[in-house]
């Protein structure tokens, strides 16, 4: 499958989708740790994937977006934002809902 | 101001006309070395933003300084307000630290 495809594939067939530096339990970025631990802490399942180890997507997620740099949260197929904007979110308590939303349209698994 | 740090105030003071600006050289705080133009934080107070989501407006930003980004610049930590968000705001988070995550490239 061609990268951009790939890529389509991931943010539109995951509900929530944080790609990272690192993993949710070993961060390998300051920005990717504080927006996990923002995400963390709503309390929904939500799927990664270590930009570290995926070099490709590390290189062609930033055009498809229009963004470019990491950790970058999507959500029902849409770009929520970096670090700052998701820390500003979960502090004024809009993360929690949006994610609480995504996830209750979902088939239970 | 570095070179770099120049570019991009000039920049955004150009294309923005920010009521409010502040950029801070934060390549300190990670694993580069002395002296480097790698990691800043950029505060930008516009009313240029007014019924803009942060989602675009930080695009915006990305935007204008895609020179920077696809360069030397590594990091940019992005605060935008309206003249009236900032009234009620007035502050500037603290960045996060290294994790050394370049080094694993």
């Amino acid at each position: 499958m061609d990268i951009m495809e790939t890529i389509k594939d991931q943010v539109e067939n995951n509900p929530i989708i944080l790609y990272m530096k690192g993993s949710p339990n070993q961060p390998q970025c300051g920005f990717s740790a504080r927006t996990v631990q923002a995400l963390m802490a709503c309390g929904q399942r939500f799927a990664y994937v270590d930009v570290l180890s995926n070099p490709e997507i590390r290189a062609n997620l930033p055009a498809y977006g229009n963004w470019p740099t990491f950790p970058q949260l999507w959500v029902k197929g849409e770009l929520i934002g970096g670090c700052d904007i998701i820390t500003e979110m979960h502090e004024a308590g809009e993360l929690k809902p949006l994610v609480d939303e995504a996830m209750a349209d979902q088939p239970q698994s | 101001m570095g070179p770099v740090e120049q570019q991009i105030a000039d920049i955004v003071t150009a294309a923005l006309a920010p009521t409010h600006l502040q950029l801070s050289n934060e390549s300190h705080m990670h694993s580069v070395p002395p002296g480097s133009e790698s990691h800043f934080k950029l505060l930008v107070v516009s009313t240029a933003f007014e019924g803009q989501r942060k989602v675009a407006r930080h695009q915006r930003l990305y935007a204008l300084l895609a020179e920077q980004l696809a360069g030397p610049v590594h990091a940019l930590a992005l605060h935008t307000h309206t003249p009236t968000e900032w009234q009620a705001v007035a502050s500037v988070p603290d960045s996060p630290n290294c994790l050394g995550g370049s080094k694993a490239d």
